[in-house]
């Protein structure tokens, strides 16, 4: 049986870069341009097929809005295996934020976290801010992966998470591999317990087993 | 911030959020504010630069101690019981999926001298030395009894109505000595002090039954804890409410509460020049005047009481204790000559909330002296050299009305208990205040879009 893989991907970036927007074109391949959030999604996720037969899951996150007012929750990129760090290349300070949140990841996420800078909004390169050869640059310097992208026309996003998805598997330790739950407790002391499963040391909880 | 709201959330410790999260499931338009620029108010957990920003503004942490970020270190010492209300609200809302829980890996009980696992099974009971042969048959019939004991059927009652009966003329009754009566009402009941006796047994039955059910769950202990300390309880129960529509602003003053001059109602809330109304306010008692009350104010909030706390670092796991990586360890009022018990949460680098060897233990109890700190001596002795305490003492507020008639609610300070039960009461009840309703926990779908 071909390896099966779930990695953890957060979205991170200024308000109205297009995080969302990237998600829903690259999971369901759709564009609106006045898209409300969505209400009630923890999470969507992807599968991407590498050539070995190896398929890579995403769990993807999204802000959930919390960014707007400098109110995002440590906990969202606490466990996080990859994250995309978007700007928008018609706002200069917008890759300012990026590269900020960057910071911000290689500070407190996870040592191995793949890490990617995503300019986008590439449709609108009339009104262009940010110079690929200075976003480029950066990501050289610091490691990271750099694309440009659409989210609008899809240029540019499929190739993305295809790349993050190749990136992975050989850097991220294999107890990683699970999204919300990612195994990455230190030491690896002790196993971690599944609240939703019933059960255990002969327990007979209120609800009964139902395993 | 010119919107209107149906209710605006204040502070985001864990009660705020849960509230701010089961409200926006709900479907009610939620802004919640802070005024620090962190998740998690009293609830948060600290790393080393926010532990000394706090306890020692003019120092700077050590440099031996390890990474800033390996560092979460819980401001109140609580645990989740993995059988109770806690972990049903985390199940039914689903907030399981932002967070990773471990066992916390033993229960002990203080008693002449001694630190002894509280037993968690009928057999471990009967090997115990907590009590002598004689004593364990005692024990063991009144644990049977317990066990079978249900409110509906008179046949298990034995002729004792709990309703009525208080709990002193149970212990009487099965003749269990006042040493068991100490580990039974304050290691499984989890009693804070001795008042339970006078009270209808039924409660305390309850409580035996659940320490039983969340001990049987998973065996080393009853509780659990998420990995990287309480404060990431509130920040997952902040993301519920922001996937469902919450809006979030932290880092925010907020200057004023306003009401109708009229009516006394609330209006909104100022910060600076900006105002945002809303037909309800909730909020910690932080923002209603707690501790600093301004002349002409209303008064919202009383303090009940003080807890003391001491976050202890050791470079080693506490003795006698079969060295585990996390424990609680509960010393009776009555084994040290108090009115209320002495609490220690052991945490370390396996629970991610410290560097790898370094233990940090929490001993907390409710103040009954001038002197607090003085009162921690009985727990600070049992944990053997401390490399470094940080002391508080917070004062518990709680609000003086249910809020109902100017639509201003009021959430309670964290106690001093050692698990989030009264944190859930505390929830159900504001909850029932503002809606007029009993909270049913119903489960969503799951919400994953695939």
């Amino acid at each position: 049986m071909s390896k099966q893989l779930q990695f953890k991907l957060v979205l991170l970036g200024e308000s109205a870069v297009g995080k969302s927007s990237l998600v829903l074109r690259f999971v369901k391949d759709q564009f609106d341009d006045y898209r409300e959030s969505t209400i009630g999604a923890a999470f969507l996720t992807q599968t991407v097929s590498l050539e070995d037969g190896t398929s890579v899951k995403f769990e993807i996150w999204d802000t959930a809005g919390q960014e707007r007012y400098k109110s995002l929750a440590p906990m969202y990129y606490r466990s996080a295996a990859c994250a995309i760090c978007v700007y928008d290349i018609t706002q200069s300070a917008s890759l300012e934020k990026a590269k900020s949140w960057i910071r911000e990841l290689q500070r407190q996420a996870d040592p191995s976290i793949v890490i990617a800078l995503c300019g986008n909004k590439a449709d609108l390169a009339a009104r262009r801010q940010v110079s690929q050869e200075e976003a480029q640059k950066f990501a050289e310097e610091e490691g990271l992966m750099w694309c440009e992208t659409s989210a609008k026309t899809g240029e540019g996003v499929n190739d993305i998470f295809d790349r993050i998805a190749h990136k992975l598997p050989q850097v991220a330790p294999p107890q990683a591999q699970r999204g919300a739950a990612a195994a990455k407790g230190p030491g690896g002391a002790g196993k971690s317990v599944d609240l939703n499963k019933q059960g255990g040391a002969g327990a007979t909880g209120p609800e009964g087993c139902n395993c | 911030m010119d919107e209107e709201y149906d209710a605006i959330v204040l502070g985001t410790g864990l009660t705020e959020c849960i509230l701010s999260g089961l409200l926006s499931v709900d479907g009610k338009k939620v802004l919640h504010i802070d005024r620090n620029d962190y998740y998690g108010g009293e609830s948060a957990s600290l790393n080393l630069t926010q532990l000394y920003r706090k306890f020692r503004p003019d120092a700077t942490p050590p440099t031996d101690l390890g990474r800033d970020r390996d560092y979460a270190l819980d401001q109140i010492p609580k645990f989740i019981f993995a059988s109770g209300g806690m972990t049903d609200l985390l199940v039914h809302t689903d907030v399981t999926r932002y967070l990773e829980f471990k066992q916390i890996s033993g229960s002990y009980v203080y008693r002449e001298g001694r630190v002894n696992k509280v037993p968690s099974t009928e057999m471990e009971a009967l090997r115990s030395p907590l009590m002598g042969l004689f004593e364990k048959r005692r024990a063991r019939n009144f644990f049977v009894y317990v066990q079978n004991w249900k409110e509906e059927d008179p046949a298990t009652h034995q002729g004792l109505d709990l309703t009525k009966v208080p709990m002193r003329d149970v212990y009487t009754k099965f003749g269990l000595e006042a040493g068991t009566q100490d580990f039974i009402g304050h290691a499984m009941a989890l009693y804070l002090h001795d008042e339970y006796k006078t009270k209808p047994a039924k409660e305390t039955i309850q409580r035996i039954v659940q320490y039983s059910q969340s001990m049987a769950r998973y065996g080393k202990s009853p509780y659990i804890y998420p990995m990287y300390g309480l404060g990431e309880l509130p920040q997952a129960f902040s993301r519920l409410s922001a996937v469902y529509g919450g809006t979030y602003m932290l880092d925010k003053h907020v200057d004023e509460v306003l009401t109708d001059p009229e009516t006394g109602k609330f209006i909104g809330v100022r910060s600076g020049e900006e105002t945002v109304k809303a037909k309800l306010v909730i909020g910690d008692p932080s923002y209603f005047g707690a501790g600093e009350m301004q002349e002409g104010q209303k008064m919202r909030v009383i303090e009940e009481g003080k807890v003391v706390r001491a976050i202890c670092i050791l470079k080693h796991p506490i003795p006698g204790t079969e060295d585990v990586d996390s424990l609680q360890i509960i010393i009776p009022q009555n084994q040290v000559n108090r009115q209320n018990d002495i609490y220690i949460a052991l945490l370390s680098h396996a629970q991610g909330v410290s560097a790898n060897g370094v233990y940090i233990a929490i001993v907390s109890t409710v103040v009954e002296t001038s002197v607090p700190e003085r009162e921690l001596l009985p727990g600070l002795n049992l944990l053997g050299p401390i490399l470094d305490k940080f002391v508080s003492v917070s004062p518990l507020y709680t609000p003086t009305t249910t809020g109902v008639e100017d639509n201003i609610y009021i959430t309670r300070s964290y106690d001093a208990t050692s698990h989030l039960e009264t944190v859930v009461a505390d929830v159900r009840d504001v909850w029932k205040r503002v809606t007029g309703e009993e909270l049913k926990l119903t489960k969503k779908e799951v919400e994953v879009q695939e």
